[in-house]
């Protein structure tokens, strides 16, 4: 971390003089005109970014850090528009340019790189193409274009630049489209580089080369970067100093690590309360979470903003707007209490009294020798292969792996959405479970339920909340009348709404109340199993934390097991008994969450476990995964990960032998040539390291 | 105040600006308010209602009796006494005009009903099983597409003998393929969604998910389809009676009215010139309603 900090961090600190910074805004508004209203989103936010500095800001959504990074560019749509202060690129005045000059600023001194990298890219046009078309808007000829553009895709890391730049954008995968995206911002040589939420879409392993590769470019470009995001471990990790946006102001400043290990507002301290870091699992207690919502756009601002939902809140904050406060150190803080902000009252109790678990809890679902194979364009893909998998009564099982490596397949099957190969065996309590939905009876159908990833299409749009949930109560329960209404009635308290929600309908809602009426709705039937398909991956980590609680909450009510799917492994870690890993279809690994995570562990779950950024963490080696996920409808031969895998062994044997998944320890089985003892050895070996020592082995 | 649209798109890219355009729900009401707000559907609708108004009660606005001839002012040039003139059979060609909007409104209007209920089933089983059924079910249809509208007609209304019924029935048939293709590409959407998934992990059959939980979520397409066609229908409705297969003579009708004096168009083309602008302004008018009510509900 230490050779990312540029030479001039000095001239960072907010009083700094003018020239020496690339973006200064001063005193901006942006508002847009909703329906006849006038709708501020950015409200009196005043920031600098000094030369080869990279500022962080993060917020949640809504809290218009988007707006701030079209509004740089002079991108804002139709109904937006400044409506105070002014923003200076390089010394000059971004909203007074004419149209030459704008197109000027855009085509050589900013550059943007989007969240979602495939739809950045036009997708009927050759990679190629696309990034010399950069270089021949600067001037160069088209046969110089593609050369230049062939070293800027060497230079983000691109081994065979010449296949990828013969290829259309849809036949490249994600993280390799986002360092095309990357060559193509970089490729002017940009005085400002804005990202927003870069690595947001893509997996945590390939997210965490993009970062090492901005951070790399970074240092050896010396580019100057605004980066947003919402996941304060990126920030943490990639950035000199942070600005934290709440509801369009701007309420804490200052330098990255500061900011998140000595938090001075308390919507910051909040924040950082909600996330499950530094291996906090469900025994130490409940998350803490932050009351109440966002204000909606537009909405009268009188006093703190934050008042309505800050427990240090009193009458001053309420009528008074508090100034932001400099704390030297290039520490401001919009708070009149950031003196006691470190000592922020918890909004939910940290007690939790969780079961313990019989040595030999029972054994509701077993997954045997499950296999599912799908036929397309005459090709078999393998999406799982010979999985056996048990789960356990009120037991969370975590479920982790890439994106393709056949978790929601997993889910599916069990759920009888998807029927698996015909030799594969599902039972419930021991009898055999029919793999089509339409064929289990009602007893079987009430057991399995599922939380889904996307509330917006989880629920239907065009019903309310009562009947989303009373059908549910109606089919799975049988109730119906009073029994019925009652019932409902208790659900929709047990997930912590209002009876007035009942009659809304889901658009009416935010996102995690529309998570709370699909969880509500698996509970209709007082369910066995829970399947909870990245439950939180759609939400803000202040109402992720409020759904992770409410799972603990209604689990130990209800003694329900949770099949638990996500590719966040901190929610993973902090909710699961046992972890599951899957790789290309195969178990990886299976054990207990704390042993699985810690290790000695599979090489694969390590990388995985390194991939994800932490706060404030002693930094382990980080294990990088070269190359792409294999294509699971030709899968390498011996151990499907020995192409990623950086521990494969001298002799041979990964890439002619398929492992067995043997037992390595009571309850934690293993798919690895290295036997446990070498592998406790090796990764103890390696972790954990200063972090200093951790960048230049890099 | 430095207005700062570079941007010809309304369209905002990122979540949280997507949550500041829906703030507002979309509900009936405000399509309709919205509705009420455009040029276009007021013109629409302002015209459509002349014709429904005339539907209803043409025989008592009417100026003369549409059936009456008056053998004595034949071929009458517009006047006071005939405003748009008389036939060649001394009938009053504006009460026949008033008059005629009935049997064509009433035609479409079932027609195109038919075929949208008809259609909307066909669509929700073909999306909705996808597979074999959809398959065989949609082969089916495209051969009907295949087919030549008119002449299918025709042929259908010379075996059964032309009635109102007969053209109801024939023209909701040769709709129902085209408004099925519609739905069933709004439910093969639909139906990938999770909500879907969640119906059928409770028990929920088939009939239930379709008709309950798909059916209010496609009823935007289906909406807009139905009114497009009703224009399409206006226009069959009236090619069929050119023909000499609408309602039979000596019921007041446009296209049989227009067929009967064409011949003599040069010498007394009021005769012609009337019903055609009626048939026309009708068709305008059904599909400004239809653009606008698309243009909101695409919102």
């Amino acid at each position: 971390m230490t050779a990312l900090t540029p030479g001039q961090r000095s001239d960072a600190s907010p009083e700094g003089t003018g020239p020496s910074d690339a973006l200064v805004v001063d005193h901006l508004d942006v508002t847009y005109r909703v329906r006849g209203h006038d709708r501020r989103a950015i409200a009196d936010v005043s920031f600098r970014i000094a030369r080869g500095e990279s500022y962080g800001l993060v917020g949640e959504s809504g809290s218009g850090k988007s707006t701030l990074a079209v509004a740089v560019e002079r991108y804002l749509p139709r109904n937006g528009r400044v409506s105070a202060g002014s923003i200076s690129v390089n010394g000059r005045d971004v909203l007074g340019l004419d149209g030459d000059a704008l197109r000027d600023l855009r085509s050589k001194t900013v550059s943007m790189v989007y969240q979602e990298p495939g739809r950045a890219l036009n997708p009927s046009i050759r990679v190629g193409r696309q990034v010399a078309e950069v270089f021949e808007v600067a001037g160069l000829r088209r046969s110089e274009a593609l050369e230049r553009a062939e070293a800027m895709l060497t230079k983000v890391q691109i081994s065979d630049p010449g296949s990828v730049m013969r290829r259309y954008p849809h036949q490249i995968s994600g993280g390799m489209a986002q360092r095309v995206v990357v060559a193509m911002a970089l490729a002017t040589d940009p005085s400002l580089l804005i990202l927003d939420e870069p690595t947001t879409a893509l997996d945590a392993t390939v997210e965490a080369e993009i970062l090492d590769l901005v951070a790399a470019l970074r240092t050896e470009l010396g580019s100057t970067v605004l980066f947003i995001s919402h996941n304060l471990a990126v920030i943490a990790k990639m950035c000199d100093r942070v600005g934290v946006l709440y509801a369009g102001e701007l309420v804490e400043e200052g330098p990255a690590g500061d900011v998140f290990d000595h938090p001075r507002h308390p919507y910051t301290v909040g924040l950082l309360r909600c996330i499950p870091h530094g291996g906090l699992r469900k025994d130490h207690g409940r998350l803490d979470t932050i009351p109440g919502f966002l204000p909606s756009p537009g909405a009268a601002r009188v006093g703190c903003i934050f008042a309505p939902r800050c427990a240090l809140a009193d009458d001053r904050c309420r009528s008074e707007s508090p100034p932001m406060s400099n704390l030297g150190d290039g520490r401001l803080v919009s708070c009149f209490h950031h003196d006691k902000a470190a000592d922020l009252p918890r909004s939910t109790p940290v007690e939790l009294a969780l079961l313990e678990h019989p040595q030999a809890p029972d054994v509701v679902v077993r997954l045997g020798a499950l296999s599912k194979t799908f036929h397309a364009h005459g090709e078999d893909v393998k999406a799982l292969v010979d999985i056996d998998l048990e789960l356990r009564r009120g037991e969370t099982l975590g479920l982790v792996g890439e994106s393709g490596s056949g978790k929601t397949t997993l889910a599916r099957v069990l759920l009888g959405l998807i029927a698996p190969d015909s030799d594969s065996v599902i039972e419930l309590d021991g009898g055999p479970l029919a793999s089509d939905v339409r064929k289990r009876g009602r007893e079987q159908l009430k057991a399995l339920q599922i939380v889904f990833q996307n509330p917006d299409s989880a629920l239907n749009r065009r019903h309310s909340v009562r009947r989303i949930i009373g059908r549910s109560v109606r089919k799975l329960a049988g109730l119906s009348g009073e029994a019925l209404r009652q019932r409902v009635i208790e659900l929709v308290e047990a997930v912590r709404m209002e009876q007035r929600h009942l009659l809304l309908r889901p658009s009416q809602l935010s996102g995690g109340l529309k998570q709370r009426v699909a969880i509500a709705r698996a509970f209709g039937g007082e369910p066995r199993i829970v399947v909870c398909d990245e439950p939180t991956s759609a939400l803000d980590v202040s109402v992720q934390a409020a759904i992770l609680n409410l799972l603990v909450d209604l689990q130990l009510a209800e003694q329900v097991t949770y099949l638990f799917i996500s590719h966040d492994l901190r929610v993973v870690g902090y909710l699961s008994d046992r972890i599951a890993v899957l790789y290309l279809g195969r178990l990886m690994e299976v054990g207990p969450a704390d042993i699985v995570f810690s290790g000695p562990h599979h090489p694969y779950t390590e990388a995985l476990v390194s991939s994800v950024p932490s706060i404030g963490e002693d930094r382990r080696t980080r294990i990088r995964l070269s190359g792409e996920i294999p294509s699971a409808a030709n899968p390498p031969v011996g151990c499907v990960f020995h192409t990623r895998c950086p521990r494969r062994l001298e002799t041979g044997v990964c890439e002619t032998v398929e492992p067995p998944l043997v037992e390595v320890a009571p309850g934690h089985l293993m798919r690895c040539h290295i036997d446990i003892d070498s592998l406790r050895r090796l990764q103890a070996a390696e972790a954990p390291l200063p972090p200093a020592v951790a960048a230049s082995t890099d | 105040m430095i207005p700062l649209s570079e941007r010809s798109d309304p369209i905002i890219p990122t979540a949280e600006l997507r949550a500041l355009e829906t703030a507002g729900v979309q509900s009936p009401r405000t399509v309709w308010q919205q509705l009420l707000r455009s040029p276009t559907f007021l013109v629409g609708a302002f015209i459509l209602l002349f014709w429904i108004v005339c539907a209803i009660f043409g025989n008592s606005i009417a100026p003369d009796d549409p059936l009456a001839q008056q053998l004595l002012s034949v071929n009458a040039h517009p006047s006071g006494a005939h405003l748009f003139g008389t036939d060649q059979l001394g009938r009053d060609v504006l009460s026949r005009v008033i008059v005629g909007a009935h049997d064509i409104l009433i035609i479409a209007v079932s027609a195109t009903l038919l075929g949208t209920v008809l259609g909307t089933v066909l669509g929700l089983v073909m999306g909705y099983f996808g597979g074999a059924v959809d398959a065989i079910v949609g082969r089916l249809v495209e051969t009907l597409l295949a087919l030549p509208l008119i002449i299918v007609s025709v042929l259908f209304i010379l075996a059964l003998g032309p009635s109102v019924p007969t053209l109801v029935i024939v023209i909701g048939f040769v709709f129902a393929p085209l408004i099925a293709r519609t739905v069933r590409a709004a439910v093969l959407g639909e139906r990938e969604l999770d909500y879907v998934a969640a119906a059928r992990l409770r028990g929920d059959s088939s009939l239930h998910i379709m008709f309950v939980e798909i059916l209010p979520n496609v009823l935007s397409p289906i909406l807009v389809e139905f009114t497009v066609r009703i224009g399409y229908a206006i226009f069959t409705v009236a090619t069929l009676s050119f023909l000499g297969l609408g309602p039979p003579p000596p019921t007041p009708d446009w296209g049989a009215d227009i067929s009967a004096n064409y011949d003599v168009i040069s010498l007394y083309w009021w005769e012609t010139l009337f019903p055609a602008l009626a048939i026309a302004s009708l068709v305008i008018a059904v599909n400004l309603i239809a653009d606008s009510v698309e243009s909101v509900l695409a919102q």
